[in-house]
């Protein structure tokens, strides 16, 4: 199994991240393109009772380093192994999600192994012994497709931008046993912010800019919650204070891609579109119909939000029964 | 208490708020051509903003790092005008389009040099590139333990404490120093400099120190470019504002809803 294309899964609290899923699925397809096996690795403490359930998305093996010392994700320890286990496998291609996690993982092991990285790729290409990976730059206003020179090849990929798709593998689980040495780092504390669903990560995204006047989110709280959204903001409702700018979208803050992003009171400032412009449907909602959003999106509705969006949860939760 | 010694990296880009019509892909060139003023890469900004907090709780000698093919000696004057104690350009023909391992390569080569460094900050990623490799690869380089998406950055004697963004939520990891951190659009922007300030920088005669690869660069050699095969602009998402009409508001929300369920 050794020349084959090595997944890096990323698992939090028992259950693989919805980024694994994408990154095996793409590891698989650009293995069956270039006729090796696709494997993973997962990481963790007390990971191995789940770790099998990456055979339905292709793995054919499974590698599994179970340890208390990686109970933390810490960049260092987690790099440790992972050098071993590429030492020891040579693989010719590692696929990472590039969330948080991802990107933090996959620089430091790209600098590790002398090994090219594309970081944040939208797209992947087999062609013949080489790999050709797309990403966005300058926010998106540009896409450049580079060549990975030498192995392994690192690809880190965009999160919602790979299609799950099933495709059973044999799924062989085999335990590593590789040294994460010790850490320098230590996680002293890790908060979530609980039952919100991740901005990058999420199917819907509802945001408010300066049209919402102020730090009242309720009304788009409430259309998040009846589609299973999370709710973000422009940099102007961000730079009011009327939002933590962990939830700001856009190109200096997060770069969404759900199947839905409902923009309201958003005037559509090239740092916003950059941040949310691959989403699938655009819906805007504002009071002026000059409002360059618009032009960015595939439905409009011009008038009060505040009028406008509860009538929309009305609806969606009446749909819903 | 000794001053604590910091290193920003501060990369020199397009302004990354110039609009798509601004914006040039020469595909056969495989070059980018913004018409837009320079500008401090904005998480770098953030990073310095992050570096003068520091500066001012803890007390810290900032220096700046700048490394281009050639950099603006007045966009990068800026970070003095904020409060960086200074500013060190590192300018050569051979550091133009390197790929990030070079980068690294050449920033480690400088903090080398520069030899007392108890802290190096970088943005999360540069506004042009948008890859965030750099920071994290210069980390290891030096050896240094990296913490990369700072929201808050704290340092207790000798150890660094940051909340740093995870998904869903935040962590709070601890390092000893020397380390290096990543730094988000969190931690805040870069503090107003007044046109007065920035005018009297910008007219003071003092020069700024400016080091080509022959200086510092221990592999001047192994220096790489970036593997571009193909540069492209995005495929116009053709969309076409359907703007939803109806006699009264709920007639409106009932066909919106319609219609983004449809899928």
């Amino acid at each position: 199994m050794s020349h084959g294309v090595l997944v890096v899964a990323e698992q939090a609290d028992g259950a693989f991240r919805k980024i694994t899923l994408e990154a095996m699925s793409e590891g698989k397809r650009l293995a069956s393109r270039m006729g090796c096996e696709a494997y993973a690795l997962v990481l963790g403490a007390g990971v191995a009772s789940f770790a099998g359930e990456l055979a339905k998305y292709g793995a054919d093996k499974i590698l599994v380093a179970d340890s208390p010392v990686l109970a933390d994700y810490l960049t260092d320890t987690y790099t440790n192994v992972i050098d071993e286990v590429v030492k020891a496998h040579s693989p010719r291609a590692i696929v990472l999600g590039a969330s948080s996690q991802g990107k933090d993982l996959s620089a430091r092991l790209s600098a590790r192994l002398d090994a090219p990285l594309a970081m944040d790729c939208v797209a992947v290409k087999a062609d013949g012994e080489n790999i050709v990976a797309t990403r966005p730059m300058y926010g998106g206003k540009v896409l450049a497709d580079v060549n990975l020179e030498g192995e392994p090849k690192i690809i880190a990929v965009r999160p919602k931008m790979m299609a799950v798709t099933e495709s059973p593998g044999a799924g062989v689980v085999e335990a590593v046993t590789a040294d994460p040495g010790r850490s320098a780092m230590k996680q002293i504390d890790r908060q979530l912010e609980t039952g919100k669903v991740e901005l990058t990560e999420a199917d819907v995204v509802v945001s408010g800019g300066r049209g919402m006047g102020g730090a009242d989110y309720t009304a788009l709280e409430q259309l998040a919650a009846s589609l299973e959204g999370a709710v973000g903001a422009s940099r102007s409702a961000v730079d009011e204070g009327w939002r933590s700018h962990a939830d700001q979208v856009g190109q200096t803050g997060k770069v969404v891609s759900p199947n839905l992003y409902i923009a309201c009171g958003i005037s559509g400032a090239i740092q916003h579109l950059a941040g949310m412009s691959s989403s699938k449907v655009i819906v805007a909602i504002n009071k002026d119909p000059e409002a360059p959003i618009f032009q960015k999106a595939d439905y409009g509705i011009v008038g009060d939000l505040f009028e406008i969006v509860p009538l929309l949860t009305e609806e969606i939760k009446r749909l819903k029964g | 208490m000794t001053e604590l010694n910091i290193i920003v990296c501060a990369k020199q880009i397009p302004d990354p708020e110039a609009p798509l019509s601004d914006v040039r892909v020469d595909g056969e060139k495989k070059e980018v051509f913004v018409d837009a003023p320079n500008v401090i890469s904005p998480f770098d900004e953030n990073a310095l903003e992050a570096a003068l907090v520091l500066q001012e709780e803890a007390g810290a000698r900032v220096t700046v790092l700048s490394l281009g093919r050639k950099v603006s000696d007045t966009v990068l004057r800026k970070s003095l005008a904020a409060g960086a104690d200074e500013l060190i350009l590192l300018q050569d023909n051979a550091f133009e389009k390197l790929d990030s391992h070079s980068v690294a390569r050449v920033l480690a080569d400088a903090i080398q040099r520069i030899g007392d460094c108890d802290l190096v900050l970088t943005g999360r990623q540069a506004g042009d590139w948008d890859s965030g490799q750099v920071g994290l690869m210069l980390g290891e380089i030096l050896g240094l333990p990296c913490i990369s998406l700072a929201r808050e950055i704290k340092v207790e004697g000798r150890q660094v404490q940051v909340k740093k963004n995870i998904a869903g939520g935040y962590e709070q990891v601890r390092a000893a120093l020397p380390a290096l951190v990543t730094v988000s659009n969190e931690v805040g922007e870069l503090r107003y400099i007044s046109r007065t300030r920035m005018m009297k920088m910008l007219r003071k005669a003092s020069s700024i120190p400016s080091w080509s690869s022959g200086d510092f660069v221990s592999t001047p050699d192994a220096l790489q470019g970036m593997e571009i095969k193909e540069l492209s602009s995005p495929p116009d998402m053709g969309r076409s504002c359907e703007f939803i009409e109806g006699a009264t508001l709920e007639e409106k929300a009932d066909q919106l809803v319609a219609a983004i369920t449809s899928f």
